[in-house]
Protein backbone atom coordinates (compact mmCIF):
# COMPACT_ATOMS: atom_id res chain seq x y z
CA UNK A 1 0.00 0.00 0.00
CA UNK A 2 2.70 2.42 -0.71
CA UNK A 3 1.70 6.19 -1.50
CA UNK A 4 1.45 6.59 -5.28
CA UNK A 5 4.48 8.64 -6.49
CA UNK A 6 3.06 12.02 -7.98
CA UNK A 7 3.24 11.97 -11.73
CA UNK A 8 4.34 15.78 -11.96
CA UNK A 9 4.90 18.46 -9.30
CA UNK A 10 2.24 20.98 -10.38
CA UNK A 11 0.10 19.93 -7.56
CA UNK A 12 2.83 20.75 -4.94
CA UNK A 13 4.31 23.58 -6.53
CA UNK A 14 0.74 25.37 -6.27
CA UNK A 15 0.77 24.31 -2.63
CA UNK A 16 3.68 25.39 -1.77
CA UNK A 17 4.94 28.93 -0.84
CA UNK A 18 6.37 31.07 -3.45
CA UNK A 19 8.51 34.12 -4.35
CA UNK A 20 8.05 36.26 -7.18
CA UNK A 21 10.33 34.85 -9.74
CA UNK A 22 12.06 38.03 -10.36
CA UNK A 23 13.13 38.61 -7.28
CA UNK A 24 14.47 35.39 -6.81
CA UNK A 25 15.76 35.52 -10.72
CA UNK A 26 17.86 39.08 -9.81
CA UNK A 27 18.61 37.82 -6.13
CA UNK A 28 20.18 34.48 -7.81
CA UNK A 29 22.33 37.13 -10.02
CA UNK A 30 23.19 39.69 -7.20
CA UNK A 31 25.34 36.41 -5.16
CA UNK A 32 26.66 35.42 -8.87
CA UNK A 33 27.91 39.00 -8.81
CA UNK A 34 29.30 39.36 -5.49
CA UNK A 35 31.11 36.13 -6.00
CA UNK A 36 33.13 37.26 -8.77
CA UNK A 37 33.82 40.19 -7.34
CA UNK A 38 35.05 38.08 -4.03
CA UNK A 39 36.49 35.36 -5.37
CA UNK A 40 37.89 36.96 -8.65
CA UNK A 41 38.87 33.39 -10.47
CA UNK A 42 35.96 32.05 -12.36
CA UNK A 43 37.00 28.32 -11.50
CA UNK A 44 36.70 29.48 -7.92
CA UNK A 45 33.58 30.98 -8.30
CA UNK A 46 31.86 27.65 -9.95
CA UNK A 47 33.37 25.69 -7.03
CA UNK A 48 31.33 27.84 -4.83
CA UNK A 49 28.27 27.90 -6.45
CA UNK A 50 28.69 23.81 -6.37
CA UNK A 51 29.52 23.99 -2.47
CA UNK A 52 26.67 26.20 -2.18
CA UNK A 53 23.91 24.50 -4.03
CA UNK A 54 25.60 21.17 -1.95
CA UNK A 55 24.19 22.88 1.12
CA UNK A 56 21.10 23.75 0.00
CA UNK A 57 20.53 20.40 -1.44
CA UNK A 58 21.28 18.59 1.70
CA UNK A 59 18.46 20.87 3.72
CA UNK A 60 16.23 20.71 0.83
CA UNK A 61 15.56 16.54 0.60
CA UNK A 62 13.88 16.46 3.57
CA UNK A 63 11.53 19.54 2.55
CA UNK A 64 11.20 17.43 -0.52
CA UNK A 65 10.27 14.40 1.07
CA UNK A 66 7.99 15.90 3.40
CA UNK A 67 5.95 17.82 0.91
CA UNK A 68 5.75 15.75 -1.99
CA UNK A 69 4.92 12.52 -0.43
CA UNK A 70 7.16 10.54 -2.69
CA UNK A 71 8.21 7.73 -0.60
CA UNK A 72 10.73 5.13 -1.78
CA UNK A 73 11.75 5.00 -5.16
CA UNK A 74 12.90 1.72 -6.79
CA UNK A 75 15.50 2.52 -9.17
CA UNK A 76 17.69 4.68 -10.65
CA UNK A 77 15.22 5.52 -13.02
CA UNK A 78 12.45 6.00 -10.85
CA UNK A 79 14.11 8.68 -9.01
CA UNK A 80 15.78 10.21 -11.95
CA UNK A 81 12.12 11.08 -13.13
CA UNK A 82 10.92 11.95 -9.60
CA UNK A 83 13.78 14.60 -9.45
CA UNK A 84 12.56 15.82 -13.08
CA UNK A 85 9.15 15.69 -13.08
CA UNK A 86 8.39 16.84 -9.59
CA UNK A 87 11.85 18.24 -7.47
CA UNK A 88 12.93 20.71 -10.34
CA UNK A 89 8.76 21.52 -11.00
CA UNK A 90 8.86 22.35 -6.60
CA UNK A 91 11.38 24.44 -6.07
CA UNK A 92 12.12 25.75 -9.51
CA UNK A 93 8.72 26.14 -11.36
CA UNK A 94 9.81 24.22 -14.59
CA UNK A 95 9.90 20.45 -14.72
CA UNK A 96 13.07 18.94 -16.41
CA UNK A 97 13.04 15.87 -18.70
CA UNK A 98 15.16 12.58 -18.26
CA UNK A 99 17.25 11.28 -21.81
CA UNK A 100 20.32 9.42 -22.83
CA UNK A 101 20.07 6.44 -20.29
CA UNK A 102 22.85 4.34 -20.89
CA UNK A 103 23.21 0.64 -21.17
CA UNK A 104 23.62 0.06 -17.23
CA UNK A 105 21.15 2.67 -16.09
CA UNK A 106 22.99 4.58 -14.18
CA UNK A 107 24.11 7.68 -16.00
CA UNK A 108 21.50 9.90 -17.52
CA UNK A 109 20.49 13.47 -18.68
CA UNK A 110 18.48 16.49 -17.56
CA UNK A 111 17.00 18.51 -19.41
CA UNK A 112 16.10 21.79 -18.94
CA UNK A 113 14.24 23.73 -21.81
CA UNK A 114 13.42 26.86 -19.78
CA UNK A 115 15.56 27.93 -16.72
CA UNK A 116 14.20 30.81 -14.79
CA UNK A 117 17.66 31.76 -13.03
CA UNK A 118 18.86 32.96 -16.53
CA UNK A 119 16.55 35.21 -17.29
CA UNK A 120 17.95 38.56 -17.93
CA UNK A 121 21.38 37.29 -17.94
CA UNK A 122 24.05 37.59 -20.24
CA UNK A 123 27.88 36.10 -20.23
CA UNK A 124 30.34 38.75 -20.63
CA UNK A 125 33.09 37.52 -22.64
CA UNK A 126 35.55 37.93 -19.47
CA UNK A 127 33.59 35.09 -17.76
CA UNK A 128 33.26 32.47 -20.55
CA UNK A 129 34.19 29.57 -17.72
CA UNK A 130 31.28 30.47 -15.45
CA UNK A 131 28.97 27.57 -15.01
CA UNK A 132 26.62 30.34 -13.71
CA UNK A 133 23.98 27.34 -13.17
CA UNK A 134 26.42 25.26 -11.18
CA UNK A 135 24.33 25.88 -8.27
CA UNK A 136 21.65 23.49 -9.75
CA UNK A 137 23.95 20.37 -9.94
CA UNK A 138 25.36 21.05 -6.67
CA UNK A 139 21.75 20.85 -5.32
CA UNK A 140 20.92 17.73 -6.82
CA UNK A 141 24.60 15.91 -5.68
CA UNK A 142 23.73 17.25 -2.00
CA UNK A 143 20.20 16.01 -2.03
CA UNK A 144 21.01 12.54 -3.64
CA UNK A 145 23.52 12.36 -1.24
CA UNK A 146 21.44 12.55 2.08
CA UNK A 147 19.40 9.43 0.22
CA UNK A 148 22.75 7.72 -0.20
CA UNK A 149 23.27 7.74 -4.11
CA UNK A 150 26.74 9.20 -4.54
CA UNK A 151 26.59 10.69 -7.78
CA UNK A 152 29.13 13.00 -10.56
CA UNK A 153 27.05 15.83 -12.04
CA UNK A 154 28.36 17.60 -15.02
CA UNK A 155 27.17 20.36 -17.32
CA UNK A 156 27.03 19.17 -20.88
CA UNK A 157 24.97 21.98 -22.79
CA UNK A 158 24.44 25.75 -21.35
CA UNK A 159 22.45 28.51 -23.28
CA UNK A 160 24.89 31.12 -22.10
CA UNK A 161 27.20 29.31 -24.08
CA UNK A 162 25.08 29.17 -27.51
CA UNK A 163 23.27 26.21 -26.48
CA UNK A 164 19.66 24.93 -27.30
CA UNK A 165 19.39 23.89 -23.97
CA UNK A 166 20.78 22.81 -20.29
CA UNK A 167 21.67 19.43 -20.35
CA UNK A 168 22.92 18.08 -16.76
CA UNK A 169 24.70 14.88 -16.87
CA UNK A 170 24.04 12.52 -13.31
CA UNK A 171 26.16 9.87 -13.18
CA UNK A 172 25.30 7.25 -10.24
CA UNK A 173 28.56 6.25 -8.49
CA UNK A 174 27.38 3.90 -5.64
CA UNK A 175 24.66 3.41 -3.54
CA UNK A 176 25.63 3.66 0.02
CA UNK A 177 24.20 0.65 2.21
CA UNK A 178 22.80 1.47 5.54
CA UNK A 179 25.32 0.75 7.97
CA UNK A 180 25.09 0.30 11.76
CA UNK A 181 26.49 3.46 12.57
CA UNK A 182 28.16 2.60 16.15
CA UNK A 183 30.87 0.57 16.89
CA UNK A 184 30.70 -2.34 19.09
CA UNK A 185 33.93 -1.23 21.61
CA UNK A 186 31.69 2.07 22.38
CA UNK B 1 3.10 -6.50 14.78
CA UNK B 2 2.04 -7.52 18.42
CA UNK B 3 4.40 -9.03 20.81
CA UNK B 4 1.46 -10.23 23.06
CA UNK B 5 -0.74 -11.76 21.01
CA UNK B 6 -4.28 -12.91 21.64
CA UNK B 7 -8.19 -11.52 21.12
CA UNK B 8 -9.14 -8.21 21.78
CA UNK B 9 -10.98 -8.99 24.83
CA UNK B 10 -7.75 -10.29 26.86
CA UNK B 11 -5.68 -7.96 25.16
CA UNK B 12 -7.82 -5.24 27.23
CA UNK B 13 -7.15 -7.18 30.44
CA UNK B 14 -3.99 -7.42 30.26
CA UNK B 15 -3.52 -3.46 29.57
CA UNK B 16 -2.86 -1.45 32.39
CA UNK B 17 -5.19 1.06 33.00
CA UNK B 18 -4.49 4.61 31.68
CA UNK B 19 -2.70 7.18 33.45
CA UNK B 20 -5.86 8.60 35.81
CA UNK B 21 -7.37 11.62 35.13
CA UNK B 22 -5.61 11.59 31.23
CA UNK B 23 -8.28 8.24 29.97
CA UNK B 24 -6.57 6.32 26.69
CA UNK B 25 -7.51 7.46 23.36
CA UNK B 26 -8.65 10.85 24.58
CA UNK B 27 -6.65 13.84 24.29
CA UNK B 28 -4.14 14.02 27.20
CA UNK B 29 -0.69 12.80 28.16
CA UNK B 30 -0.88 9.28 26.41
CA UNK B 31 2.56 10.08 25.27
CA UNK B 32 5.64 8.65 26.85
CA UNK B 33 8.50 9.42 25.18
CA UNK B 34 9.61 10.73 21.58
CA UNK B 35 13.20 10.21 19.91
CA UNK B 36 14.03 11.62 16.37
CA UNK B 37 17.47 10.13 14.85
CA UNK B 38 18.97 10.87 12.06
CA UNK B 39 21.29 8.05 10.01
CA UNK B 40 24.31 8.18 11.67
CA UNK B 41 22.73 7.39 14.82
CA UNK B 42 22.73 10.67 16.86
CA UNK B 43 19.80 11.36 18.52
CA UNK B 44 18.78 14.86 17.52
CA UNK B 45 15.89 15.04 19.53
CA UNK B 46 14.52 13.66 22.74
CA UNK B 47 11.98 14.64 24.86
CA UNK B 48 10.25 12.44 27.74
CA UNK B 49 6.41 12.80 29.61
CA UNK B 50 5.63 9.86 31.31
CA UNK B 51 8.86 7.50 32.19
CA UNK B 52 8.67 6.51 36.09
CA UNK B 53 11.51 4.00 35.43
CA UNK B 54 14.68 4.70 33.93
CA UNK B 55 17.56 1.97 34.23
CA UNK B 56 20.22 3.24 31.88
CA UNK B 57 22.28 6.59 31.34
CA UNK B 58 20.87 8.69 28.20
CA UNK B 59 23.74 7.82 25.97
CA UNK B 60 23.06 3.88 26.37
CA UNK B 61 19.22 4.23 26.15
CA UNK B 62 19.97 6.09 22.54
CA UNK B 63 21.67 3.88 21.35
CA UNK B 64 19.54 0.80 22.68
CA UNK B 65 16.69 2.22 20.97
CA UNK B 66 18.94 2.79 17.65
CA UNK B 67 19.77 -0.53 18.11
CA UNK B 68 16.83 -2.10 18.20
CA UNK B 69 15.07 -0.35 15.36
CA UNK B 70 17.87 -0.88 13.43
CA UNK B 71 17.91 -4.91 14.01
CA UNK B 72 13.94 -4.96 14.16
CA UNK B 73 13.94 -3.32 10.41
CA UNK B 74 16.44 -5.57 9.32
CA UNK B 75 14.39 -8.62 10.75
CA UNK B 76 11.20 -7.47 9.41
CA UNK B 77 12.85 -7.14 6.06
CA UNK B 78 13.93 -10.44 6.29
CA UNK B 79 10.98 -12.67 7.67
CA UNK B 80 8.69 -10.97 4.35
CA UNK B 81 7.25 -13.73 2.92
CA UNK B 82 6.12 -11.96 -0.60
CA UNK B 83 9.71 -10.92 -1.74
CA UNK B 84 11.72 -13.38 -3.20
CA UNK B 85 15.29 -11.57 -2.70
CA UNK B 86 16.28 -10.82 -0.19
CA UNK B 87 19.82 -10.15 1.41
CA UNK B 88 21.22 -12.49 4.46
CA UNK B 89 20.17 -11.21 8.15
CA UNK B 90 22.57 -8.80 9.49
CA UNK B 91 23.91 -8.08 5.81
CA UNK B 92 23.38 -3.75 5.43
CA UNK B 93 19.76 -3.29 3.30
CA UNK B 94 20.30 0.03 0.48
CA UNK B 95 17.82 2.40 1.78
CA UNK B 96 14.58 1.86 0.57
CA UNK B 97 15.21 -2.18 0.05
CA UNK B 98 12.98 -4.64 1.96
CA UNK B 99 9.75 -3.53 3.82
CA UNK B 100 9.59 -1.89 7.23
CA UNK B 101 7.04 -1.71 10.09
CA UNK B 102 5.73 1.66 11.79
CA UNK B 103 4.61 0.36 15.07
CA UNK B 104 4.58 -2.77 17.31
CA UNK B 105 2.61 -2.80 20.71
CA UNK B 106 3.70 -4.61 24.09
CA UNK B 107 0.67 -5.11 26.63
CA UNK B 108 2.40 -1.78 28.57
CA UNK B 109 3.29 0.17 25.59
CA UNK B 110 3.17 0.97 21.91
CA UNK B 111 6.33 2.21 19.53
CA UNK B 112 5.23 4.27 16.90
CA UNK B 113 7.93 4.74 14.40
CA UNK B 114 8.67 6.03 10.80
CA UNK B 115 11.65 6.70 8.79
CA UNK B 116 12.23 8.91 5.66
CA UNK B 117 14.70 8.10 2.88
CA UNK B 118 16.96 10.71 3.73
CA UNK B 119 17.85 8.58 7.18
CA UNK B 120 15.78 10.40 9.89
CA UNK B 121 13.66 8.36 12.16
CA UNK B 122 10.83 9.45 14.45
CA UNK B 123 9.62 7.17 17.13
CA UNK B 124 7.09 8.11 19.27
CA UNK B 125 6.15 5.94 22.51
CA UNK B 126 2.65 6.16 23.36
CA UNK B 127 0.04 4.14 25.37
CA UNK B 128 -0.81 0.91 23.49
CA UNK B 129 -4.24 2.11 23.18
CA UNK B 130 -3.58 4.84 21.09
CA UNK B 131 -4.28 4.06 17.40
CA UNK B 132 -2.46 4.65 14.68
CA UNK B 133 -0.25 7.18 14.59
CA UNK B 134 1.45 7.50 10.92
CA UNK B 135 0.10 10.57 10.01
CA UNK B 136 0.91 12.81 13.67
CA UNK B 137 4.03 11.29 13.01
CA UNK B 138 4.34 12.77 9.14
CA UNK B 139 3.36 16.03 10.97
CA UNK B 140 6.22 16.43 13.72
CA UNK B 141 8.53 15.60 10.43
CA UNK B 142 6.67 18.36 8.55
CA UNK B 143 7.24 20.54 11.94
CA UNK B 144 11.06 19.06 11.93
CA UNK B 145 11.23 20.27 8.29
CA UNK B 146 9.70 23.77 8.82
CA UNK B 147 11.52 24.41 12.41
CA UNK B 148 15.00 23.00 12.19
CA UNK B 149 16.08 21.91 8.40
CA UNK B 150 15.27 25.49 7.48
CA UNK B 151 16.81 27.40 9.99
CA UNK B 152 20.25 28.83 8.84
CA UNK B 153 21.57 28.28 12.23
CA UNK B 154 21.30 24.79 12.44
CA UNK B 155 23.62 22.58 11.77
CA UNK B 156 22.81 19.27 9.92
CA UNK B 157 23.52 16.43 11.65
CA UNK B 158 23.71 17.81 15.30
CA UNK B 159 21.63 17.77 18.11
CA UNK B 160 18.48 20.40 17.62
CA UNK B 161 19.09 22.83 20.54
CA UNK B 162 17.18 25.61 18.86
CA UNK B 163 14.05 26.89 21.19
CA UNK B 164 11.72 27.42 18.76
CA UNK B 165 11.64 23.41 17.26
CA UNK B 166 11.72 21.86 20.26
CA UNK B 167 8.59 24.13 21.82
CA UNK B 168 6.66 23.72 18.32
CA UNK B 169 7.57 19.81 18.34
CA UNK B 170 6.96 18.82 21.92
CA UNK B 171 4.07 20.94 22.11
CA UNK B 172 2.13 19.16 19.52
CA UNK B 173 3.17 16.23 20.65
CA UNK B 174 1.83 16.88 23.96
CA UNK B 175 -1.61 18.02 22.76
CA UNK B 176 -2.22 15.39 20.62
CA UNK B 177 -1.46 12.00 22.57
Amino acid sequence: MAPLVPKSGDAVFASVERVNAELFTLTYGAIVRQLLTDLEEVEEVNKQLDQMGYNIGVRLIDEFLAKSNVSRCVDFRETADVIAKVGFKMFLGVAATVTNWDAEGTTCSLVLEDNPLVDFVELPDTCQGLRYCNILSGVVRGALEMVSMKTEITWIRDMLNGDDAYELRVKLLKQVPEEYPYKDDE
Amino acid sequence: MQFFGGSATTEASLLPAAPPGTGAGGPGNNAHMLYIFNRAGVCLLYREWNRPLRTLNQQQDHKLMFGLLFSLRSFTAKIDPTVVEKGNLGVPLLPGQGCSFYSFKTNTYQLNFMETPSGIKLILITHPKTGDQREPLKYIYNLYVEYVVKNPLYVPGTPIQLILPVYHITSYSSSNF
